[in-house]
């Protein structure tokens, strides 16, 4: 079994993070009722003697005896960071996993990048060493941070480019959280789009996620909630909007989105922490989905919803599921992947499903998605035995298609707007090592994707005749 | 003399543990003290406790099938694999051929080779090797064949018979047509003969003829295991018409390939039903062999949806080329075909129609190309039962379709940084493309 790091930068990828701690204790608690300590929490949890604060060897096999998330939480602040360590998480973390700050980013990327990315190279780099060095094989990071402040987006990707040089080896997948158009940072597009540049050339994969998705999925869930109709009540064992059930007790402010990323998270990751019939490991996602090295840029959709609500909606039809996977108010970006090109397609799922109802589904939806000329059938499945908490099923969906090019093209505009008349960007220019060049070398990276999506997209429709085979002669 | 299984990769070691269980349930049914006797010493050995224990090596980079084939199989009660007869990493190869045959494949030769000796080893006689693996992912793939190539070099006088098994057309595996372009070509080069079963065929066995609701890989590969069961258990042969044959991978590869050029094996049977039916069905030789016949020239894979309206085309001598170009289009030209029935008044069932030349590639000398084997014991619960093996044209549609969809893939180079990070360039890419439209094209004009 492989293991996987969760490093966690600024305030928004710690407060998502937490919920996937959270959100994993609760389901191996499910899974696990012996409390013995399996490969499957080895994954992404160190079984520990108490007595030596975490800092002891792992203890492998045997019963549970204290657990630490293999994370590495970052923050140039302390208010979150200080939150979860008087919070009910604070077992599974200790001290020596901590890289904190007082002062913040001031949302700025280049104080996070270049400034703060400087002075704490050593102790990040340390500190993701020591999480590795109990790892027996480190298959994976997952880096958790947002786009638009200064510290997840500027030190986030300065820890992508460690983790990268590094540990070439080692797969990086980032999620990234997007901000909405009517974000209150006001340059929140410049710090989007220096991001961007890293993310394309050092990650894996990315799965982007935007804010405004976040927020209408959860309205939607609230109104199944509220609409009472078909009798729907809170399920008591499985909450997850209300907090029920896990360690946390009240809910807070972002919890009900930040657990639709940490939802996210789980459902990927879950074929490598537990047994099916057709495994999918997390370096099959990169292998499978990433047919240009840069356009890495996975567009997730979780279904059914209520197994993020947890509320107790008469399940429908299991191909409801399924076509609820492609449609736009599921994706978790602004996006309408039907309407554009798939160039690869991923379908995990989650519990009792047999391999004769995704062959039926792919059979169905197939005519309905425009696919790429070259990869008609470029799906990839996987199946894994346990089901989320409190449910007989779930999907998610990743797919690598042309329908995040508008929200890239949006953000480039926002960024245009702003850098056309040089607007707070003495900000940046005030920090060492920044120089315009960062900029238009961002904007240039930043339009060459667009363009390389443009390039697949407009092949759309289109009749491609077959390449001409190479000829045998007789 | 006996077979050595090398499982490899997820789906290598859920077949080969299904057959091992086939084969194991087959021989304990009632009536069969020698054909027990034989296929035991085909396919098991006796550990010191006395324990049935399978002659087979379990491969795979990540440890999760291999410890539930280990499992299932001692749960059984009746068999076991060997304790060591494993080996396992933590990682698997990520569905990429390149990242199996270039780095995991070399680093681990040493254990895997030490392990495939050790079981041959201890055969008195080595009938022939059998890795089994899917051309779909990586693991069994990629490092399947870098396996295969180990052994080829150890033992280059020894029969290795591969079996493969092609993945679902569409939603496996996204670069399982790059993946299978690779390994066929370099397996070609390798093997003696490659025996493949279609998933998408025997998924449509177990929905049509075995009523299966809900489908699972499981049922998928208990399919597999049977058909490939009905070939490898014990059955008397031209050569040894009072004994079981002692050299069945042999006889096999003498009777069905008879030119380097073609070693693609299919295989169909009849009948196929689930055991509920199979209880209230009564089956006459020649009623079966006729089917079989026809799904044979038919290129049909399961009795139902047979077209009875291809016939073979009379050979007429100076008609010639006139009337092969009549020939029906869904015509399946053979090179060779093995017939093996198994059951109950088997010397009855008259094969001659299996004989006509008019079924057989031009150039081939009338009556040398097809041979039947039997025996009275019933196979797997199924009173009679008919196989063929058949080396034919019948794989051609879908090669083409794998060495298309690949090829449009290569113009447009996707996926492609993925293999040469790895080591697998496009010039090897290149390589065996050619080598695949070489066995097309052979093929196509038999």
């Amino acid at each position: 079994m492989t293991q996987s790091i969760v490093v966690q930068v600024g305030q928004c990828g710690n407060q998502v993070g937490c919920r996937f701690w959270d959100l994993a204790l609760r389901e191996h608690a499910h899974v696990n009722k012996k409390g013995i300590y399996d490969e499957a929490l080895s994954s992404f949890f160190r079984n520990v003697d108490p007595r030596n604060g975490g800092g002891g060897p792992d203890i492998t096999g045997g019963r549970i005896t204290s657990l630490k998330a293999r994370a590495v939480l970052v923050d140039m602040e302390e208010g979150v960071v200080n939150e979860i360590l008087q919070g009910p998480l604070r077992e599974v973390f200790d001290s020596t996993q901590l890289i904190t700050d007082v002062s913040g980013s001031g949302n700025n990327w280049a104080v996070g990048y270049q400034t703060y990315g400087s002075a704490y190279r050593e102790q990040i780099v340390d500190t993701v060493r020591r999480a590795a060095e109990h790892c027996d094989c480190l298959q994976c990071f997952f880096l958790i941070h947002s786009m638009g402040g200064g510290t997840g987006s500027g030190l986030g990707t300065r820890v992508l480019n460690l983790l990268e040089e590094e540990y070439p080896e080692v797969c990086r997948i980032v999620t990234s959280i997007y901000p909405s158009a009517q974000d209150d940072v006001i340059t929140s597009p410049y710090n989007s789009v220096l991001a961007m540049r890293e993310l394309t050339e050092h990650a894996d994969c990315v799965l982007p996620v935007e804010n405004q998705s976040l927020v209408d999925i959860v309205k939607k869930i609230q109104h199944m909630v509220h609409s009472g109709k078909m009798g729907s009540v809170i399920k008591k064992d499985t909450t997850i909007t209300s907090g029920q059930g896990c360690v946390s007790g009240t809910e807070k402010p972002f919890d009900a989105m930040n657990n639709i990323v940490a939802n996210l998270l789980l459902n990927i990751t879950s074929s490598a922490r537990f047994e099916g019939s057709l495994n999918m490991d997390l370096n099959e996602i990169g292998m499978n989905l990433v047919p240009f090295p840069r356009l890495h840029y996975l567009v997730s959709s979780l279904t059914p919803l209520y197994t993020l609500a947890d509320v107790n909606v008469p399940s429908r039809r299991l191909d409801q599921m399924f076509t609820d996977a492609f449609s736009k108010e599921h994706q978790l970006i602004q996006a309408d992947p039907k309407h554009s090109l798939y160039l690869a397609c991923a379908l995990m799922v989650r519990g009792n499903v047999q391999v004769s109802d995704l062959r039926r589904n792919i059979e169905r939806l197939r005519p309905t998605l425009p696919f790429v000329s070259w990869n008609k059938e470029g799906w990839k499945t996987g199946l894994c035995s346990v089901p989320p908490v409190g449910h007989t099923h779930s999907l998610l969906a990743l797919a690598n298609n042309t329908c995040v090019k508008p929200t890239f093209v949006e953000l480039k505009e926002r960024f245009v707007r702003l850098y056309r008349r040089k607007a707070h960007l003495h900000h940046y220019l005030h920090v060492e090592g920044i120089e315009q060049a960062c900029f238009s070398d961002a904007l240039s990276s930043l339009t060459s994707l667009i363009e390389e999506y443009e390039q697949l997209d407009a092949t759309k429709g289109r009749l491609i005749p077959d390449a001409p085979r190479l000829n045998i002669a007789l | 003399m006996s077979v050595v299984a090398v499982q490899l990769g997820q789906c290598g070691n859920q077949i080969g543990q299904q057959l091992f269980s086939v084969i194991n349930s087959d021989s304990n049914g009632a009536n069969r003290k020698t054909y027990k006797e034989c296929s035991d010493e085909r396919f098991f050995y006796e550990n010191s406790k006395g324990d049935l224990v399978a002659r087979s090596v379990l491969f795979d980079m990540e440890p999760k099938v291999i410890s539930q084939a280990i499992t299932k199989a001692s749960k059984s009660g009746k068999w076991k694999y060997g304790e060591t007869a494993h080996f396992c990493q933590k990682q698997g190869s990520g569905n990429n051929w390149a990242n199996g045959f270039s780095v995991h494949g070399p680093r681990h030769e040493e254990v895997m080779t030490d392990l495939v000796r050790r079981e041959v080893e201890r055969c008195d006689r080595l009938a022939g090797i059998l890795p089994m693996m899917s051309v779909a992912g990586g693991t069994g793939s990629g490092m399947g064949t870098y396996v295969t190539q180990c052994i080829r070099d150890m033992y280059p006088n020894s029969f290795i018979f591969n079996h493969l098994t092609w993945p679902y057309c569409t939603g496996e595996v996204i670069v399982q047509n790059y993946n299978s372009v690779l390994t066929l070509s370099h397996l070609y080069q390798l093997s003696d003969a490659i025996l493949v079963h279609e998933n998408d065929t025997v998924h449509k066995i177990c929905a049509q003829l075995m009523n299966i609701k809900h489908i699972s890989i499981s049922d998928v590969n208990k399919v597999i295991a049977h058909q490939l069961g009905s070939v490898l258990q014990p059955a008397f042969t031209e050569h040894s018409l009072s004994s079981y044959s002692r050299d069945p991978i042999g006889e096999l590869l003498c009777s069905l390939v008879c030119h380097p050029e073609f070693k693609l094996l299919s295989l169909c049977n009849i009948p196929q039903m689930c055991s509920s039916s199979l209880a209230y069905s009564a089956f006459k030789w020649p009623g079966l062999l006729k089917h079989l016949r026809q799904m044979l020239i038919a290129n049909a894979k399961m009795e139902e949806g047979i077209d009875w309206k291809v016939c073979v085309p009379s050979v007429d001598k100076s008609a010639g080329e006139m009337a092969r170009n009549k020939r029906h289009v869904g015509f399946n030209t053979s090179l060779a075909n093995l017939l093996i029935l198994r059951g109950k008044d088997v010397s009855t069932a008259d094969t001659g129609a299996f004989k006509d030349s008019g079924m057989y590639a031009p150039w081939l000398p009338a009556g040398g190309t097809f041979s039947a084997w039997n025996t009275s014991v019933p196979f797997n619960g199924y009173e009679k039962s008919a196989t063929i093996v058949s080396n034919s044209q019948s794989l051609l549609r879908p090669l083409d379709n794998i060495v298309k969809k690949a090829w449009n893939m290569f113009a447009s180079r996707a996926y492609i940084h993925q293999y040469t990070k790895f080591g697998v360039s496009e010039e090897d890419f290149l390589d065996c493309f050619t080598t695949l439209e070489q066995i097309i094209s052979s093929y196509t004009h038999p």
